[in-house]
């Protein structure tokens, strides 16, 4: 597969502010990524250089195999972009700024403009001084989705939207993934990416931290394991790759409730044991998205 | 209507309708610190420098007296500064600088008030203030004494400064300049109710500030007593009626008082009555398609309103002047001395050209301001986060800036076209001489807006400084010659190169060396912003 983005040793810096320290991203044409991080971790300043707004210090950045900072204007034919905060004009109506970004793109499929329009429930008459933010973000999102393009870049695209608004915006995720466009999503929304996103990229202080399938993240974690055993447990704390093991004796009976986080490659071992003690009930549940992006975003290396 | 657990005042008195004045006040002050004390002083230090250099211009009684005689004799003169009242070095300071400092008291106030009332609405800042304990006319309340404050510093500061030349000359001319700046924040407050615009109250403020000055100088160019009604329908009219430092007539103050007083309750009633963030005229529906589709079409769409607005002032100011101009070289009282004077000044047409030629040199500096107010779209649209999606199609920089820089320096040719045109309407002459002069403006005035596309471009945070150097020109082209600068500093302003037309002679090198320069500045400028990042 080729990429539609590869960033590596990506360094930005505003006067002391280091933005970027060296941040890599590598997005296969035809997925959609997800690309977190905390607030204020670069990733608007690392969508800003992939559309050639900025400048990087260091480091190279290539956009569907060109320079995004020369090449500007052809790539953008190609590709479509939605901020976390639309600014609209405020004497312009969405309508025309819909008709207006697809003309200043590679141009706009007008059926699938009035479809997003009628799914997205948006009234494109309204003056852009007039629209709530959610609707400023609809018209923003119906311009890139309706624009014929071949890669989205996506920066919080769905603040301010309602829950249904929300479900409106993935199915035509799901939707441009399926017709082979190239998706960049940056959210905050866990569940959003989980349903959404084939990869992702975790970024912290201008560094990618994590990166891969979410398969692939979570088989680096691990999983929490409750327990009720009927007879004592045995030999559980020896083994390697058990945290926060807490047992505790059940009140008049021989048996004993066991809670422990284990690594995903000494599952087995763990099961092993807890069956010789005798399981009465059992339950284990993966880790979370958002446990993953906690254990991250709260690291303080 | 409502229900009786919650009571709500639907009227539109009672005192917590103030609350929060005081914090909001202390706010507008903060937030001002440096545009107010800067704006003042520049103001002040502009009128107090006058007696000075007066005195080393004309340093007899006798010569004060000579040229005071041959201004109120020039009605071209007239027009532009008023009638002479007193050949004292008050009078004349008054006379030369007090119709222009009012003007600035008019600009300052004028934004300080849109600044703090619409154009917070318009930014949504205003919600969130509004939501706490602030009363629904708390913020015009705090604007409108922001403004007192400001015009305040600046009455007391000639009060003080001018004293020498007589104290109740200088306490009438601070008096009057800081009332002209109250009517005009007044005014500004009651047009930013009707606007949901905060550049669109200041633009038609801005227009009636001109409007004021027009009136006063036409009813000057008939009269040589400021008795004219034209005249005194002119805020800054009163000023001159005021008669600073000339026998002073202290009831004129009440006209300030009473036209502050009206305006301010009609704001103060339509705020009331207002929806936070709205105004009268509600939102109309747009078009669901738009035809825009080029960073050009894009441009000309967010600038044709201010494009018209210039044009059509210029157009009727050019029509007002032009029809002033054939009474120029009237005799006001026949005697062999002013017509002495009137023979040296190259007779009837040597005096309606000179007055031709000085017209066309005002609406060539104020055409400067328009330039710069439209290069420095482009830093609003980029500062304001809407140049960013936009260039985040397929739109390069060069071609987003070209929209707006056409927009720029050829309508800076457009509404200098209507002037001349307005000129010639009013003046009834062949219009050939008249639009050669004003396009012969164009390369000062493209000189000024390159600048801010230089600056623009290099840093977008320096690119409010191409305004100071907009004011600079306007400031030595006004009142430089009185102030008897040399001529190394008068150079500093490109219009001081320019051939005086019509009338002088026409001299190419000037024109072509300044279009040359403008020409690079602009280069250097897009070079710039091409290379440096965008502001986000």
């Amino acid at each position: 597969m080729t990429k539609a983005i590869t960033v590596s040793g990506l360094h930005k810096s505003f006067g002391k502010t280091q933005a970027l320290a060296g941040l890599d991203l590598d997005v296969e044409a035809g997925e959609v990524h997800g690309f977190l991080g905390p607030n204020g971790s670069g990733k608007s300043t690392t969508i800003r250089v992939l559309l050639g707004l900025l400048h990087a210090d260091s480091g190279a950045a290539q956009l569907l195999g060109r320079d995004p900072w020369t090449d500007a204007v052809e790539l953008h034919r190609r590709v479509a972009y939605v901020p976390g905060d639309v600014t609209l004009w405020r004497n312009l109506s969405g309508g025309e700024v819909i008709d207006l970004y697809g003309k200043l793109r590679g141009g706009l499929d007008k059926s699938r403009r009035a479809e997003l329009i009628d799914r997205f429930e948006l009234d494109p008459t309204k003056k852009g001084r007039t629209y709530s933010k959610g609707n400023r973000q609809k018209v923003a999102l119906v311009a890139a989705f309706a624009s014929d393009v071949d890669l989205l870049i996506l920066d919080e695209p769905t603040s301010g939207l309602d829950p249904l608004m929300e479900e409106v915006f993935q199915r035509c995720v799901e939707e441009e993934r399926d017709r082979g466009r190239t998706i960049l999503l940056s959210s905050h929304i866990l569940s959003e990416v989980e349903e959404l996103c084939d990869r992702v990229s975790i970024i912290r202080k201008g560094r990618t931290v994590e990166s891969g399938s979410l398969a692939d993240l979570r088989h680096l974690t691990r999983t929490s394991v409750t327990a009720e055993l009927t007879g004592a447990p045995n030999g559980l704390a020896s083994i390697p790759g058990v945290h926060d093991l807490a047992i505790q004796q059940i009140q008049n009976s021989q048996g004993h409730r066991v809670r422990l986080q284990v690594e995903a490659d000494q599952l087995n071992a763990v099961l092993r044991s807890l069956s010789e003690s005798g399981v009465r009930s059992l339950t284990s549940k993966p880790p979370t998205l958002e446990e993953l992006f906690l254990r991250h975003y709260q690291e303080t290396a | 209507m409502t229900a009786a657990a919650f009571p709500v005042r639907t009227g539109v008195s009672g005192s917590r309708q103030l609350a929060g004045t005081g914090a909001l006040l202390w706010f507008n002050l903060r937030r001002d610190r440096v545009v107010i004390p800067a704006w003042v002083a520049v103001t002040g230090l502009l009128v107090l420098s006058l007696p000075g250099s007066l005195k080393s211009v004309y340093s007899t009684p006798a010569e004060r007296a000579d040229i005071a005689r041959q201004m109120l004799t020039n009605s071209s003169l007239r027009a532009t500064y008023g009638p002479v009242f007193s050949d004292s070095l008050g009078g004349l300071t008054a006379w030369r600088i007090g119709g222009y400092a009012a003007i600035l008291a008019g600009i300052m106030s004028l934004v300080v008030v849109v600044r703090h009332t619409r154009d917070e609405e318009e930014s949504g800042r205003q919600e969130l203030v509004s939501s706490a304990m602030v009363g629904r006319r708390a913020p015009l309340t705090a604007a409108l004494l922001t403004a007192l404050v400001a015009n305040s510093a600046l009455a007391l500061l000639i009060a003080g400064g001018m004293a020498g030349q007589g104290s109740a000359g200088a306490l009438a001319l601070g008096l009057g300049i800081g009332g002209v700046g109250m009517v005009f924040a007044t005014l500004a407050a009651i047009v930013a109710q009707f606007t949901d615009s905060g550049r669109l109250a200041k633009g038609l403020t801005g227009g009636l500030l001109g409007a004021a000055f027009v009136l006063r100088a036409v009813g000057d160019s008939t009269t040589n007593d400021g008795s004219s009604p034209s005249t005194w329908s002119s805020p800054i009219g009163w000023l001159e009626n005021l008669r600073p430092f000339a026998a002073e007539r202290w009831w004129v103050l009440a006209l300030f008082a009473a036209a502050t007083l009206v305006q301010g309750v009609v704001a103060y009633e339509l705020a009331g009555r207002r929806d936070v963030g709205m105004s009268f005229f509600p939102a109309r529906p747009g078009p669901a398609h738009g035809r825009l589709g080029t960073a050009g079409a894009l441009a000309w769409r967010l600038q044709r309103g201010s494009v018209l607005g210039w044009g059509l002032g210029f157009f009727a100011a050019g029509v007002a002047f032009g029809g002033i101009t054939k009474g120029a070289a009237d005799l006001v009282g026949d005697n062999a001395k002013t017509r002495e004077i009137i023979e040296r000044m190259g007779g009837q047409s040597g005096i309606e050209d000179a007055f031709l030629a000085t017209m066309v040199g005002m609406f060539g500096m104020l055409a400067a301001l328009y330039a710069v107010s439209s290069v420095l779209r482009l830093h609003s649209e980029e500062t304001g986060q809407r140049a960013e999606p936009i260039l985040a199609n397929a739109v390069g920089r060069l071609r987003w800036a070209a929209g707006h820089l056409t927009i720029a320096f050829v309508g800076a040719v457009v509404i200098m076209l209507l002037s001349g045109l307005g000129l010639t309407l009013g003046y009834g002459a062949e219009p050939g001489p008249i639009l050669a002069a004003t396009l012969v403006q164009l390369p000062a005035i493209w000189t000024l807006g390159a600048l801010a596309v230089l600056l623009h471009g290099i840093s977008p945070r320096l690119a409010p400084a191409s305004w100071a150097t907009a004011g600079l020109a306007l400031a030595l082209g006004w009142i430089g010659p009185a102030l008897n600068l040399p001529q190394a500093v008068l150079d500093v302003s490109p219009f001081g190169h320019l051939p005086k037309l019509p009338g002088g002679d026409m001299s190419w090198g000037p024109v072509i060396v300044l279009t040359a320069i403008a020409a690079a500045l602009v280069a250097v400028g897009l070079t710039g912003l091409r290379r440096r990042d965008l502001t986000t």
